[in-house]
């Protein structure tokens, strides 16, 4: 079933430097084993392909149910050369959540939706 | 260290801006041993040093004076202590001002400490002369280029000063550039008289302290599930309830609103993280993924079975440069066809500036249409939905400040030579604002020596 990725998942987001770190949080350990398989770096580097210029790397922590995103060129230089509105990459947790993504049932069914 | 089972640490400010009232009400609402306050950004410290260079008693968080102004009686009356890096680049400024107002309040006696040592500005010369390249983290650059630019130069420091000083008494411990989660940590080892070796503890005091470093942003601020947190308008802030043992609790007062559960404590673990296995400070290196993190009551969280390792021999640095010009000016579209017409006023800026003579490079300039998908570019269709008004930002940087100001005259003028419902120009003309860049490095410890300085009041 095709849903928003916030149907399975969280996420928080700031910068880091010239970047922008983005961890995605599962809401359920069926969500997280589907999310450590399918949401790969180089898939969140191409939904993010127009805001982050630079490379995408992944952290994965199955302790803590959660993947970590490093975006390298995401604020148009970062601190305070960036002329952006998100300068800090506040929004792009968000960004992230709105992919679309094809989820089975089975997981869905083991995730408690939020709110 | 005490005989308290249990060490109850609040941080009341996230930083310098944040809620004013947070740290008032952590003091008058519920019980409280410890309250930190973290003012510091890496962009605060250059502006502390340039404020500090035109006034030698300058360069500190003023906020926090007003603070121990507000709420100083009470402090010392419950015996709460404080511990907050407002020192900025002057921490013995800090510590005056602090003490003049307890004065004033008849509190007399009131031991005051500062922690120096962090500040390296005056010693950059002579360390780069010494073979210390301070080169830069992200991009391997030396940094002696950039010398001349250097408006700010601090080592984050780590816990173990602020726990000396609260050895000495202090009722207040002001630092200037310390880490933000070792104004947690460092009154957890005065407590429990936790060891430099101590890896362990440490680290779960490094975790307690990063939780709760962005004041409510672990207590249902800035949350995924914003729909479900209680009373966001009283939200309150977090408290760290620390054992002896290295567990802890993620607890806020009573009757305050927000939201305290192993998603909220999460979505604050993951913030600003990079490699979850290596958080690198100091005094340790901790390994986040170790923590087990669990609802314990209602917004109450435990955290437990932190390990971490030792440190490396280096502290971080923190240096700020003068890094160029940039100016920013907005002006609202109203409809119909709001998009099309900020689009136009865009390239009538840049063409008109462009028969003037001044071109600026596609990375020296930026367009933005807000209302149409700025913050998600690419992500949300962008201009799929056609918006009822825009916000049409542009900007301009470069080294060159009469060039950015030039700019900055070319945007009123679309009032009345552009398309019709162009308004909200309020601020006058843009002007050139410096650019504050950032130089993270590494220096040996061994270059840098820590004192703790105690006065009563």
């Amino acid at each position: 079933m095709i849903v928003p990725l916030s149907r399975i998942a969280c996420a928080r987001s700031g910068d880091k430097g010239e970047g922008s770190n983005v961890g995605v949080l599962a809401r359920s350990p069926a969500a997280y084993a589907w999310l450590e398989r399918e949401l790969t770096a180089e898939r969140v580097r191409a939904h993010m392909s127009g805001i982050n210029l630079g490379g995408v790397k992944r952290y994965a922590s199955a302790e803590l149910q959660l993947l970590n995103f490093i975006l390298e060129d995401s604020l148009g230089g970062g601190g305070s050369a960036s002329l952006k509105t998100d300068a800090q990459g506040k929004t792009h947790g968000l960004a992230v959540l709105r992919m679309l993504v094809d989820v089975p049932q089975e997981v869905l069914d083991q995730t408690e939706a939020g709110t | 260290m005490s005989a308290r089972e249990t060490v109850l640490v609040a941080n009341g400010q996230g930083f310098w801006g944040d809620s004013i009232i947070a740290p008032v009400r952590l003091v008058r609402e519920g019980p409280l041993h410890y309250l930190t306050l973290d003012y510091l950004a890496e962009v605060t410290m250059s502006i502390m040093q340039k404020l500090r260079s035109r006034a030698p008693d300058a360069g500190y968080a003023t906020d926090f004076v007003k603070l121990i102004d507000r709420i100083g009686p009470e402090l010392v009356q419950k015996n709460i202590k404080v511990v907050a890096n407002a020192g900025g680049v002057n921490p013995r400024a800090c510590m005056s001002a602090v003490l003049a107002v307890l004065r004033k309040h008849g509190l007399h006696g009131v031991k005051v400490a500062i922690v120096e040592g962090d500040d390296i500005l005056g010693s950059l010369d002579q360390l780069l002369a010494q073979g210390h390249s301070l080169a830069n983290m992200d991009t391997g650059a030396p940094l002696a280029p950039f010398r001349a630019q250097v408006t700010s130069a601090n080592v984050y420091l780590g816990a173990f000063p602020i726990a000396e000083a609260l050895a000495q008494g202090a009722q207040i411990v002001i630092t200037g550039r310390g880490t933000d989660p070792g104004l947690v940590l460092g009154p957890l080892i005065h407590e429990f008289g936790w060891k430099p070796t101590d890896y362990d503890l440490l680290a779960a005091g490094t975790v307690a302290g990063h939780i709760v470093e962005c004041g409510a942003q672990c207590t249902g601020g800035n949350y995924t599930d914003w729909r479900s947190v209680p009373d966001m308008a009283r939200i309150g802030y977090p408290i760290v309830a620390a054992r002896r043992d290295g567990t802890f609790h993620i607890t806020k007062h009573a009757q305050t609103g927000g939201l305290i559960n192993v998603s909220t404590v999460k979505h604050q673990l993951a913030y600003e993280m990079g490699d979850p296995r290596a958080y690198i400070g100091p005094d340790v290196s901790a390994d986040f993924t170790t923590a087990r993190v669990e609802q314990d009551g209602p917004d109450r969280v435990k955290i437990s079975g932190v390990k971490g390792q030792a440190p490396t021999p280096t502290y971080k640095v923190s240096m700020s440069y003068s890094a160029g010009w940039k100016a920013l000016g907005e002006l609202t579209i109203s409809g119909p066809d709001a998009l099309a017409k900020s689009q136009l006023c865009a390239r009538l800026v840049w063409e008109r500036l462009a028969f003037d003579g001044y071109h600026y490079a596609a990375h020296e300039r930026l367009e933005e249409h807000v209302g149409s998908g700025v913050c998600h570019a690419g992500i949300d269709g962008g201009t799929s939905h056609e918006p009822v008004e825009v916000v049409l930002r542009l900007g301009v940087k470069g080294p060159d400040r009469a060039k950015v100001d030039r700019f900055g005259m070319e945007l009123v003028p679309l009032v009345t030579s552009g398309p019709p419902g162009v308004t909200g120009f309020a601020g006058g003309r843009p002007k050139a604002s410096e650019i504050i860049g950032f130089w993270p490095a590494l220096l040996a410890k061994s270059t840098i020596s820590t004192k703790v300085e105690v006065v009563a009041s």
